[in-house]
């Protein structure tokens, strides 16, 4: 069976159309889109190399606002990580403790994230409605009508009316990771510490916390790749607007692409969402491990 | 003691049961709004059941909304997706875990590259590439790259499972003049149900909810999937809320179906995901 088992004709077979799915979809476009950034095109033919110019102009150019929209999904990455994960691990620790119902507030909690961002986006954008939507009638009804206003359509309200539903869906994803988690800490443990005398809270702070810190980074990792990422439901509530206030990589990525037909430039933006998604990555790792 | 953990207890409870309304509210509103009328919607009957059932809502998304259609073609890319990720990384696991090469191992961490990848990273690349192959507005333009990037997950889930297949049965199949598309087709791929179905859950879930892509490579409006759709409908309906939330609804409810039965299934393949990668 060995020697069935080596024949090179059989490994090619098996793996070649993985390989080439692979390498065509995700690794070869990584050195195109690389490529792509270094000329002046727009699509058509004629290209014109300009090394890198795209990327100069981009950090430097105010019509762009490249920075504008990298500084939104940084503060959204902040928040992410400073707000939606100590709730989401604050979910996963009470859910963890044995609770009644455990399985039912489990699946409830990460419900919102199967369903379609569009639909949350939908949903969302008539939440914000300034004549029916929810949010308005009641601040009408409890008499804070001065409170009511057009959510998406300030410049002061949009980026956070539009961050509220990013980070409510992935609430539960990062519950669901926790939670893993810290069901994973083995009981002997826990209940060492208990005939020590902890409380429960101890147990969380000493115990359970240090022994999850592995799936901790994982999450951080996830809160922070996952905003600079972020397209869906920026794209739905507002695309950018009102006034490029809400815009983010993604959001302008689309629009020189599709829009201005700066074929160049959309992928210089594409190139450096790739270089800071990874190094954040590589930079919470070590920060993780130096805590150590 | 005993009486400052019972009212802990109470507290943690009352900000469960909060967090689960605010979860649990969106949906429900989605789901009464949806048979509501305009008038009910906007003043009469804003959070109540609807009073009068409007399934004409239903109707109308459906036929003049085009959300059949969107319907159907969602679950055509969704299927072809499915079954092509499942056959590529079913034969690409084999090779990985069963055949015997150098370096195989090395070429496991390289598809598992896969998993930090984004998809922007393959945008532009991808899309000049199906013009120029004239497969822009095909289904192909949406099943060629959704497959390509549920590979590393695909793969990721089936090495755990294929490993676990004792070896002595491949020996025993060999010895019984199997040959190796034998021992694949009858021995391997029926054991692997449980990576079969975890797998395709989630790709089902990464393409039917998948929004970039598709709204780039499609500009046909006949070819599109759900989340355009929803996105066109509602463009369409702006004043008449009734007919959009029934196409909410209709994009939502084969996902939540879906997990109110294997909802153990879906979050574990959740986790592996994000733990092993």
């Amino acid at each position: 069976m060995n020697r069935m088992y080596s024949n090179r004709v059989y490994i090619a077979i098996f793996l070649l159309p993985a390989l080439v799915l692979f390498c065509g979809v995700l690794i070869a476009p990584i050195g195109a889109s690389g490529y792509f950034s270094l000329y002046d095109w727009n699509g058509l033919a004629g290209k014109t190399f300009i090394g890198f110019d795209n990327y100069k102009e981009l950090f430097t150019s105010d019509s762009i606002g490249f920075m504008k929209a990298l500084g939104n999904s940084l503060l959204l990455a902040g928040l992410s990580v400073f707000l939606q994960l100590p709730l989401a691990l604050a979910l996963a620790l009470a859910l963890g403790n044995r609770i009644k119902g455990e399985r039912v507030f489990l699946s409830v909690f990460f419900m919102p994230v199967l369903i379609s961002t569009v639909v949350i986006g939908q949903l969302w954008l008539k939440i914000y409605n300034p004549d029916y939507g929810i949010l308005n009638v009641a601040l009408r009804a409890v008499g804070l009508d001065n409170l009511a206003q057009i959510w998406l359509g300030n410049v002061s309200t949009a980026l956070p009316a539009v961050f509220v539903p990013i980070l409510w869906q992935y609430v539960g994803y990062h519950m669901l990771l926790l939670y893993a988690g810290v069901k994973s800490v083995p009981t002997e443990l826990r209940e060492a510490a208990m005939l020590d005398g902890a409380t429960n809270g101890q147990v969380n702070r000493y115990i359970v916390l240090p022994y999850i810190k592995p799936i901790i980074k994982i999450s951080v990792i996830f809160a922070v790749t996952g905003s600079l990422k972020s397209f869906d439901l920026i794209y739905v509530l507002t695309n950018g607007g009102p006034l490029h206030s809400t815009e983010v990589p993604s959001t302008l990525m689309i629009s020189m692409l599709f829009l201005r037909n700066r074929y160049g430039m959309g992928s210089t933006i594409a190139v450096l969402l790739i270089l800071l998604c990874f190094g954040f990555a590589l930079l919470i790792s070590v920060i993780f491990k130096e805590e150590d | 003691m005993r009486n400052t953990s019972k009212r802990k207890q109470i507290i943690i409870y009352i900000a469960l049961i909060v967090w689960t309304i605010i979860n649990i509210f969106p949906v429900y509103w989605m789901f009464t709004f949806s048979l509501k009328s305009n008038p009910e919607i906007f003043g009469e009957n804003i959070i109540g059941l609807p009073k009068e059932w409007l399934w004409s809502n239903y109707e109308t998304a459906l036929t003049t909304g085009n959300m059949w259609l969107y319907f159907m073609n969602s679950a055509i890319v969704a299927t072809a997706t499915i079954l092509i990720t499942l056959a590529v990384s079913l034969m690409a696991t084999f090779a990985l875990t069963r055949l015997i090469w150098k370096r195989r191992k090395t070429m496991n961490k390289f598809f598992m590259l896969g998993l930090t990848i984004p998809i922007h990273a393959s945008i532009v690349p991808v899309y000049v590439t199906l013009s120029r192959m004239n497969m822009l507005n095909t289904y192909w333009a949406l099943i060629i790259p959704y497959a390509a990037f549920s590979l590393a997950m695909a793969i990721l889930v089936c090495v755990g499972f294929m490993n676990e297949i004792p070896r002595e049965l491949d020996e025993s199949a060999c010895i019984d003049g199997c040959g190796v598309f034998g021992i694949f087709f009858r021995i391997i791929v029926p054991l692997m149900k449980p990576a079969v179905a975890t797998v395709g859950i989630y790709t089902f879930l990464q393409c039917w909810n998948e929004l970039m892509f598709a709204n780039v490579f499609i500009s046909n409006s006949a070819l599109r999937t759900l989340p355009v759709g929803v996105q066109a409908l509602s463009g369409q309906y702006t004043t008449e809320w009734g007919p959009i939330g029934a196409a909410l609804v209709l994009a939502t409810f084969p996902t939540l179906i879906v997990y109110i039965f294997l909802s153990k299934k879906i979050q574990e393949s959740f986790i592996a995901g994000a733990v092993k990668g």
